[in-house]
């Protein structure tokens, strides 16, 4: 019997491919990419049969949302400070911080966000089952920050992953962001079955 | 029959729970055996070198709380010590006591953080970092009594401080520090003497003294391999030679050495703290006399501080303007990571883990 | 406290066991010539009197004619330091030897040296990048870089 064997590449050779990623990225990624922003319209057309069940799914999907810990830098801790037991998250269903993409269905991405860590975190994403949601938290993920200017980092991470919810500061109070939980849940109110992250589709 | 075995490479990658950060590590491993370790680092790289010297001396201050972000007073004072040095201003009396009580202050914080999060990567889930960031919640609500701000503060100016301490700080401080010392009584009663923390931790890890010496580590990492080097006693800066505190030594170098001699500094840091109380006069200026735009003479200087985290340092090149010519920054955590390889070799994956905790990183200060 | 060695003394003790490896010195520091780096460092490791064992930081900067790298060194017996610079002038392959084989503190930083300035050590046991990624294009910190 034939075993075959995947390539296995020494550490030179891995990095020379990954740099080619982020070379590519760059070239790439020279527009936001724009924010699924249909839920402000206030008109959502429903179909009759499914109204109820439609709200019953949402409000379920709504009250236990799984985040996923992707603390890059200093605003992690302040994630943290949100998860520990001044700022209780777990009265709003976030209890459980899951470590793994493919368990979670929000990504609060907490920190500058380099040219070398961008293919990473468009990977976690992809992995992560829909529906999904996306928080920026900080100045950094949201626009570049103090360090905007700089040659190695990425000006906001809309470039990379589209964005649902942005909440400012530098670092913001775990309040702030306990807020702009609260605004995703009422984004995520107005969603139907088929369609729960109201994108442009 | 004789059986024929390949080398494992692991990838512990950017985003994984007990990496502290974005740090990644190459493992090969044979079997369960580590063999060799090969970090990979710059994540987190912002150019905060480059951009320094874009903008003045007093607008580099942000920069600087954002290296090591736990502990951003001391990166404060660490910079502005160095222009200090390099202008020749001298500091008022008032504001070298506080700016000494914050520093202890934030020793504490830190060394609690780095203990949680050592605990917490040895299985204890988060039991351990809920009960220090009970202390570490009251710290930051007395320093956003003074600075407005509860992780990245701003709060020193080259001179001295931005403001003066508002009336509430001073009785808060007194009852803060009058209750410590039962705190850290409760979690040596839990944890000096544990079974599960001895079992792992003693023995493992072990980073001989000549080998601590030569990659020219600092911190506590040098002090429990049972070299006694502390800047605070050995050089000292700002007001320490008026204080009265020891210095805690391992013996062996291994992980339980680094955790024992970060809980008995924060018991030092208490005591250096009540002194100062008792010291610091009542009155007085909080900033020298220095000008909006400082520019010092042509020339170089090189400031450091013992941070909580090893021997922090900045050097400065000035050209006469009111920019840095060349700021440099000398992280103590780069340089104490250089010890990995040599101290894993032979343990196992989850040994891995526990050690590369023991050692305390924050990727902000290695990335810059 | 620790005290800056006097440097005339170091300077005239160099001068008689190396000749021509120091050029100048000034306030605590020394400046000495590229091709005796090696042999001065090993000395100033290895002398009883001396006993310089411990290496803080390795740093470069540039001046638009020249590099020039600076390494701070301290006795941990002896509580003294000194600070010890080169200078390289090629601005398309500057090369330097380097200090790795005899304080491994330089290990780390002589990579980023290289990352960010193109200086090129010789004598280094791993040289690439440290902080940017493989394919990127130029030395960041160099002044003539936008």
């Amino acid at each position: 019997m034939e075993i075959i064997r995947p390539e296995i590449l020494s550490p030179d050779e891995s990095d020379i491919i990954e740099g080619n990623i982020i070379n590519t990225f760059i070239s790439k990624c020279t527009d936001p990419i724009p924010d699924p922003d249909k839920w402000l319209d206030e008109e959502i057309r429903r179909n009759i049969l499914l109204t109820t069940v439609d709200t019953a799914i949402a409000w379920a999907r709504q009250r236990s949302i799984f985040p996923l810990m992707f603390g890059l830098a200093c605003c992690a801790f302040e994630m943290i400070g949100m998860a520990a037991s001044r700022f209780d998250a777990s009265r709003f269903g976030m209890d459980i911080f899951r470590w793994s993409p493919r368990q979670a269905d929000l990504m609060i991405v907490a920190g500058t966000l380099t040219w070398k860590m961008a293919p990473a975190v468009r990977m976690v994403y992809d992995q992560m089952p829909e529906p999904k949601w996306v928080i920026a938290m900080g100045a950094c993920a949201i626009s570049g920050g103090t360090f905007r200017e700089s040659y190695s980092v990425v000006p906001g991470i809309n470039r990379i992953i589209p964005v649902d919810v942005y909440v400012p500061g530098c670092p913001p109070r775990p309040e702030g962001l306990l807020y702009g939980v609260t605004r995703l849940h009422a984004k995520i109110i107005k969603g139907t079955i088929d369609n729960p992250n109201l994108s442009l589709k | 029959m004789p059986i024929k075995t390949e080398p494992f490479y692991l990838n512990i990658g950017p985003q994984h729970p007990s990496t502290h950060g974005v740090f990644r590590m190459r493992v090969m491993l044979d079997g369960e055996v580590v063999v060799d370790v090969e970090p990979v680092i710059g994540y987190l790289h912002r150019g905060i070198e480059k951009l320094a010297e874009g903008r003045t001396y007093t607008q580099n201050i942000i920069f600087t709380d954002r290296l090591d972000y736990l502990s951003s007073m001391t990166n404060n004072l660490a910079y502005c010590m160095a222009v200090e040095k390099l202008a020749g201003i001298k500091v008022p009396e008032r504001a070298e006591y506080l700016r000494v009580i914050f520093a202890e202050v934030m020793r504490i914080s830190s060394h609690l953080m780095a203990v949680g999060f050592f605990l917490n990567d040895l299985g204890a889930m988060m039991t351990p970092v809920l009960y220090m960031w009970r202390e570490r919640e009251k710290i930051l609500d007395l320093f956003e009594m003074v600075s407005g701000q509860r992780l990245l503060y701003n709060y020193m100016r080259i001179g001295g401080l931005s403001q003066d301490v508002p009336a509430e700080f001073m009785p808060a401080m007194k009852k803060f520090i009058a209750e410590m010392p039962r705190y850290v009584d409760e979690y040596d009663q839990l944890l000096a003497t544990n079974e599960i923390l001895l079992a792992r931790a003693k023995g493992v890890g072990i980073l001989p003294r000549e080998t601590a010496i030569d990659i020219g580590a600092s911190g506590p990492v040098l002090r429990a391999s049972g070299v006694k080097w502390d800047i605070r006693k050995m050089n000292p800066y700002s007001i320490y030679d008026r204080f009265d505190f020891e210095i805690p030594i391992g013996q062996n170098g291994d992980c339980y050495d680094r955790y024992w001699v970060r809980m008995q500094e924060i018991r030092q840091s208490i005591r250096i703290v009540e002194q100062a109380l008792k010291q610091i006069p009542d009155t007085g200026p909080i900033r020298a006399d220095v000008p909006l735009y400082i520019r010092p003479p042509k020339g170089e200087a090189y400031g450091y501080i013992e941070a909580p985290k090893g021997n922090l340092g900045f050097y400065i090149v000035s050209d006469g303007s009111i920019a840095p010519y060349r700021l440099h920054i000398y992280p103590p955590t780069l340089i104490n990571i250089t010890a990995l390889r040599d101290m894993v070799k032979g343990w196992k994956v989850a040994d891995l883990i526990i050690i590369f905790g023991s050692i305390d990183v924050v990727l902000g200060e290695i990335d810059r | 406290m620790t005290v800056a060695i006097n440097e005339t003394e170091i300077e005239k003790k160099l001068n008689e066991i190396f000749p021509g490896s120091v050029i100048s010195s000034e306030k605590g520091s020394i400046l000495v010539d590229k091709g005796s780096l090696l042999k001065v460092a090993e000395y100033l490791k290895n002398a009883p009197e001396l006993a310089f064992d411990y290496l803080t930081f390795v740093t470069a900067v540039d001046y638009l004619d020249y590099f020039e790298l600076v390494y701070r060194i301290v006795s941990l017996k002896y509580n003294h330091s000194l600070i010890v610079k080169t200078r390289c002038s090629d601005r398309e392959n500057p090369t330097a030897p380097s200090l790795t084989p005899v304080w491994r503190a330089a290990y780390y930083q002589e990579r980023e040296i290289y990352d960010l300035f193109g200086i090129r050590f010789e004598g280094h046991p791993e040289l690439k990048r440290l902080l940017l990624w493989e394919g990127f294009k130029g030395h960041p910190l160099r002044r003539d870089y936008l």
